[in-house]
């Protein structure tokens, strides 16, 4: 059986997000065989893992793993469906954070009022992932354990400082996006641990935020994806920005420097533009058939212009 | 426990249809080699063509990238469900009238995916109807002809029924 | 020369069609739907290299496992005298390799098991063992000196030279011009993506000795002769069957190695054997479009008057020389190249090379590489009005053949038939408001903004054809039809063709409908078996309608030939004396005592002339004089962002003229397809490889084909300009929008950018390659 850390270590030797790239090499559109257990809780989910963690899946909407088993880019001995897990799918503020249940569909998410009205930049990229097929069946926690650079909801989560709540025999644990997306397909999630929930911090007044994607077609992945939370006080100075980069490095990138110089400024058009050309600078993209690694190094600049400008056009009341 | 086999119960255009299935075992290929249901067609390998969408517990799906022990206790409408006592469904009407359709590859699932997107929203602009069918391909229509049948369709769903009785 | 249009009746109606109700109910019959007692299925094990001896093949644990039956190599065929089939082209191709792979992809072995996922399971245990040789997938570098060599048995990668036109004569044209452009032109490798991949199912039975295949493919009659010539089973023991087809846009004209492999395996098994490819394994081995490398050159004089086309190509046709061109047109119809323009020389001149690549090359409705001919002149036209600060719409008129030239010989010997090219234009910038676009984009110019418009105005040459040129293989590209009136009727009518999504069904149906007056309803039209259809060569090419088509008004006129026998017989009238209206025949006066086509199909077998035989029924096999010329003027309108080098076609305007139109909805349909793909070929399609010669664009993940969200809506009208030497003035129609298509999309986006000095810009016009003229030329955001 391939290893999970077998799978990682084949895709990195090819580079990033390259499932593409390696199955070139591999026509083989069969799973191969696995047994299956669809746990009904949580905890009956969680005590699997920790027997099997080692041999075991966790399937969620599946639109990642299961091309991955068909392309038998892993083969594990055993798949854990959570699907029938009752209680996963929500989506509700309360104690100063939204709660998104890590098996809420991306369709739900995108058609979520509250949602739409307070957290655009989940609506726009969960509205934007594939295609409203794979959306009625693709999870945010799926999307966001799957770890793929490509992916669109790890780098949002970074912009809105989102936290993971991870679910083990020990108890449930709380890691900020930051430390959870470790490196391509890697996340701090144990093997023994199944993700809970997504929370993210309740946005005070004056806050928007944006998603900006461009894409080869629709429902391509990303060439490059910039996500982007800014919260103004009265006077429209920027208290806090959030940032993040889908599909400019190994992994979902969070440009600091970028943040950090708008931070106690009025945003205008030549403090977005230093933003962007640090946030471009932070950028590590590498060459594929999306675009050579300049042309996706100068759309992250251009891309953090444009979800800033957007995201301050919400935030000072604007759609 | 035996945990490679499993034998699953699905509700499939109104009738209740049992069988054993691999874990391994496509939804689609369930639909298609054990329900002998061939409608529902298989245009690629990475979830990309939704020649093989169905309709699972009301959502459109892509029956590609779902297990067929995933629909066990669900309820799924495939494309010979549509048309009911002898008279087409207004979305197959919709590409008849306006030759959505030339191959017909896709057509199976393009109906499927505008049945779901019209009881979701009845009433789509052309850019909701253009981005609703986003995840079926087409190579022959150049989808403009599909665009129209969606209207028709949509056209023809929102024609008023006789009148309800009131309570 | 003023060609009057025959008169329409049946035909001419945007009737639904025939076929629909069985595919929106889920009950079409594609050939993965065909199941039959105790089948097996065939899976094939490919080649991870491009280039490589085979060293080692060992299937043992493969065969211990539960479910495989079986592991064909390349040596199990080579026994048989099977391992080598021919091509299209008088090459020849491996069915599995005895020794050497030649292409990333290429079919190793062939698993055959109880089912799909055993069969897969399979494939996984096989283990072969490679040792890489040097590849070549460049087709200038392949011919080159010193190059490797793709094929083993071949000592070059040299296929073909091939020149047509007078040089001399062009090099004088060169000499006299004011005004000389030259442009490399590089027309990407793509594939056609149907949306129904490739597969079979082989039956054989042992004790008739018939082998029956049901296949994805659009010319059975060909496939079946071909088949037996190989196999040495006699030719009425051989059944090939096209059941419903999802797509084929020529990439089913081909005979691929698992038919071969699957129908030995049902030969070895006594069982049936369904052979299906995944759409990556199709990316990977089928046939491709395309790949051709183009330096076009154009001499004229100063007012914009063109003298001369020269054009120099390299095609790539992968490791087989596995066209399906017609024979002494190994680089097809190329020789189009002069398109709508009256020059008074041309020369064009192609180099075939092999690469480590799959074979193929004609395929994506490119009516025999018309679309890299049109691609080109339409091309260098405007590098032309470029330079020489003309509008490219004047500089098209000024070069225009005139209407009144027709029937007119090009420069490089083809007759066109008929032609309006000045209408077409005419109507097209009428209607797309061409005079205020330019005022627009000289607005937005000044404001910065990057608007182009694009014009093409191509000709298309389809319809093969005469029997004195056109043959594959040595068989003669006529089509057939045959007509049987059954007592009640009714009718039945079979062709050589096969409709892969044309709507056959209903335009044959309409076309016999027109000449013998009966109802659409009360025919039935059948393809696609060889049991039973007349001879014919296939739907490719845009050749149905110029052929089969023709075939079915030269049936339907034989019949009424008989009939108005039947009718004087039954009107105790002379014949010379009988008046057709459609659907009847009456005594000249006397229209109240008519005698139906119905009726006279029941005398037809129940009170028929004595000295005439019973039956009501018809053959022809319809030889073409001449091929059909459709074209037509496209604009196309688009917008530049920027920032990101997105190009957004804000307007797609098609003006198409294909002679008589049988279904208005279903050319509309035809056209609005092409279109799709041509938008499809300018903008994301493209397979590439690397130097090790990995493919890049192996699955739906990688290439893209257009979706319904960046698809235009497309906007198209028509001149109608009957072809004089059709039977009903019809020409063909389905390749003219991914003909004519491309040029415009390009042209648009070079005109946007041409204030800047950018003439030219390759296909895929990817987001970063715009881009990256934008950033050169300063105007990046």
């Amino acid at each position: 059986m391939i290893s999970k850390e077998s799978i990682i270590a084949s895709l990195n030797n090819v580079g990033p997000n390259t499932l593409y790239e390696l199955s070139k090499r591999l026509i083989l559109l069969i799973p191969a065989s696995f047994d299956y257990v669809a746990p009904r809780t949580l905890d009956e989910g969680v005590k699997f893992l920790e027997k099997q963690g080692d041999d075991a899946k966790v399937l969620a909407g599946g639109h990642s793993l299961i091309p991955l088993l068909r392309f038998r880019l892993a083969s594990p001995k055993y798949l854990v469906d959570i699907n029938r897990i009752v209680g996963l799918e929500y989506i509700r503020e309360s104690d100063g954070y939204l709660h998104i249940g890590s098996l809420t569909r991306y369709a739900d998410v995108e058609a979520s009022q509250l949602i739409q009205s307070k957290y655009q930049v989940l609506s726009d990229a969960a509205g934007h992932i594939a295609d409203p097929l794979v959306r009625n069946m693709g999870t945010v926690g799926g999307n966001i354990c799957h770890s793929d650079p490509a992916n669109d909801l790890p780098a949002t989560m970074l912009a809105l400082g989102a936290s993971m709540v991870a679910l083990g025999s020990s108890g449930e644990r709380v890691i900020p996006a930051e430390q959870f997306f470790v490196d391509t397909f890697q996340t701090a999630l144990k093997l023994t641990e199944l993700l809970k929930e997504i929370r993210v911090p309740v946005p005070s007044a004056h806050t928007g935020s944006a998603y900006m994607k461009l894409e080869r077609r629709v429902g391509d992945f990303p060439i490059v994806g910039v996500a982007a939370q800014v919260k103004l006080n009265a006077q429209g100075i920027c208290e806090n920005v959030g940032l993040g980069l889908t599909a400019a490095g190994p992994k979902a990138l969070k440009p600091k420097g970028a943040e950090a110089s708008l931070r106690g400024k009025k945003p205008g058009e030549k403090e977005i533009r230093e933003a962007a050309n640090l946030a471009a600078q932070d950028a590590q993209p590498v060459s594929d058939l999306r675009g050579p690694a300049e042309y996706k190094r100068e759309m992250i600049r251009v891309l953090t212009v444009r979800a800033l400008q957007r995201a301050l056009e919400r935030a000072r009341g604007g759609t | 426990m035996n945990m490679s086999r499993h034998h699953i119960s699905v509700t499939v255009n109104g009738n209740k249809r049992e069988a054993d299935v691999d874990s391994r075992t496509l939804l689609v290929h369930f639909i298609r080699e054990t329900l002998g249901l061939t409608g529902t067609h298989i245009g690629c390998d990475t979830s990309n063509c939704g020649a093989c969408t169905v309709i699972l517990d009301g959502k459109a799906v892509k029956s590609c990238t779902i297990l067929a022990v995933q629909a066990e206790g669900k309820e799924m409408l495939t494309v010979e469900g549509l048309a009911k006592d002898g008279k087409l469904h207004p979305v197959q009407e919709g590409f008849w009238e306006k030759h959505g359709l030339q191959c017909g590859f896709c057509t199976p699932g393009m109906l499927m995916t505008s049945y779901w997107l019209l009881q979701k929203n009845p009433n789509p602009t052309e850019e909701e109807i253009r981005r609703g069918i986003s995840g079926n391909l087409c190579r022959c229509t150049g989808y403009v002809k599909i665009v129209e049948a969606v209207q028709y369709a949509a056209q023809k769903m929102r024609q008023p029924e006789a009148p309800v009785p009131a309570r | 020369m003023a060609v009057e249009a025959p008169v329409i009746h049946e035909m001419g109606h945007a009737i639904k069609r025939k076929e629909d109700p069985r595919f929106i109910q889920g009950h079409g019959n594609y050939v993965d739907d065909i199941k039959l007692p105790g089948m097996l299925h065939l899976d094939f094990v490919r080649s991870t290299y491009a280039h490589a001896k085979i060293t080692r093949i060992n299937a043992e644990k493969a065969l211990a496992h539960p479910g495989v039956l079986a592991v064909v190599t390349g040596k199990d065929l080579e026994a048989a005298g099977l391992a080598w089939m021919p091509t299209l082209m008088n090459d020849k191709q491996m069915v599995l390799p005895t020794d050497t792979v030649v292409y990333q992809g290429q079919e190793v072995a062939g698993v055959v098991a109880e089912d799909r996922y055993a069969a897969a399971d399979g494939v996984a245990l096989v283990e072969v063992e490679y040792e890489s040789l040097p590849v070549v997938v460049d087709p200038r570098k392949a011919l080159e000196p010193g190059a490797p060599v793709v094929r083993p048995d071949k000592n070059t990668n040299a296929v073909f030279h091939w020149e047509a036109g007078d040089k001399q004569a062009v090099d004088k044209t060169f000499k006299e011009a004011d005004v000389v452009v030259k442009q490399d032109l590089y027309y990407p490798r793509i594939h056609v993506s149907y949306m129904e991949t490739i597969g079979c199912v082989a039956q054989f039975d042992s004790i008739a000795g018939k082998l029956t295949m049901w296949m994805t493919t659009q010319a059975p009659h060909a496939v079946r002769t071909v088949a037996s010539l190989v196999t040495h089973i006699p030719e009425n023991k051989i059944r090939i069957v096209s059941p419903d087809i999802g797509g084929g846009f020529g990439g089913k004209v081909y005979v691929y190695p698992g038919y071969v492999v699957a129908a030995v395996a049902s030969i070895k098994t006594g069982r049936p054997v369904k052979y299906i490819n995944d759409r990556s394994e199709d990316h990977q081995s089928t046939a491709f479009g395309r790949d051709w490398y183009m330096t076009a050159e154009l001499a004229a004089k100063r007012d914009g008057r063109i003298l001369g086309l020269r054009i120099n190509t390299t095609s790539d046709h992968g490791a087989f020389f596995g066209d399906a061109n017609p024979s002494k047109f190994p680089a097809g119809l190329f020789s189009i190249c002069t398109g709508s323009y009256d020059m008074k020389a041309a020369y064009a001149e192609v180099n075939g090379a092999h690469t480590n690549k799959p074979p193929g090359g004609i395929t994506y409705r490119c009516s025999f590489r018309v679309t890299e001919a049109a691609y080109a002149i339409e091309r260098i036209v405007d590098i032309l009005a470029h330079k020489l600060n003309m509008d490219p719409a004047e500089l098209r008129k000024k070069n225009f053949v005139p209407a009144d030239k027709f029937p007119y010989k090009s420069a490089l010997g083809w007759s066109y038939d008929s032609g309006n090219y000045q209408a077409a234009m005419d109507k097209a910038l009428k209607k797309i408001g061409y005079a205020e676009l330019r005022k627009e984009q000289e607005e937005k110019r000044k404001r910065g903004e990057l608007m182009g418009i694009g014009i093409s105005s191509f000709t298309e040459i389809v319809g093969a054809g005469p029997a004195n040129t056109f043959d594959i293989l040595g068989l003669k590209m006529f089509d057939s039809c045959e007509i049987r009136i059954h007592p009640t009727g009714t009718a039945i009518a079979r062709f050589g063709t096969k409709s892969q999504g044309q709507g056959h069904e209903t335009t044959y149906a309409q076309i016999i409908s027109e000449e013998l007056g009966l109802p659409v309803d009360a025919i039935t039209v059948e393809e696609g078996d060889t049991d039973t259809a007349p001879y014919g060569l296939g739907t490719y090419a845009s050749r149905s309608t110029p052929t089969a088509g023709a075939a079915a008004a030269m049936a339907s006129r034989k019949i009424q030939a008989k009939a108005k026998k039947i009718a004087a017989y039954l009107l105790e009238a002379r014949e010379e004396d009988l008046v057709w209206e459609r659907g009847k025949f009456f005594v000249k006066g006397s229209p109240d005592k008519a005698k139906t086509i119905q009726d006279i199909a029941f005398a037809a077998y129940t009170n028929h002339p004595p000295d005439l035989e019973a039956g009501l029924e018809a053959v022809h096999y319809y030889n073409p004089p001449n091929m059909t010329f459709p074209f037509g003027t496209y604009v196309c309108v688009v917008d530049i962002d920027r920032g990101t080098g997105e190009v957004k076609v804000r307007r797609f305007l098609a003006v198409d003229d294909c002679g008589n139109i049988i279904n208005p909805l279903i050319v509309e349909g035809q056209i609005h397809g092409a279109l799709a793909m041509g938008f499809g070929t300018a903008f994301m399609e493209e397979i590439k490889y690397d130097s090790d010669g990995n493919q890049l664009g192996g699955n739906f993940m990688d290439y893209l084909i257009p979706t319904a969200v960046e698809t235009p809506r497309w906007e198209t009208d028509k001149t109608v300009t009957p072809s004089p030497h059709h039977p009903f003035g019809a020409k063909g129609v389905g390749e003219s929008a991914t003909v004519g298509s491309p040029a415009a999309y390009v042209n648009a986006v070079v005109d946007a950018l041409s204030h800047l000095g950018v003439t030219h810009v390759d296909m895929p016009l990817h987001p970063w390659r715009v881009w990256q003229i934008l950033k050169d030329k300063g105007v990046a955001l």
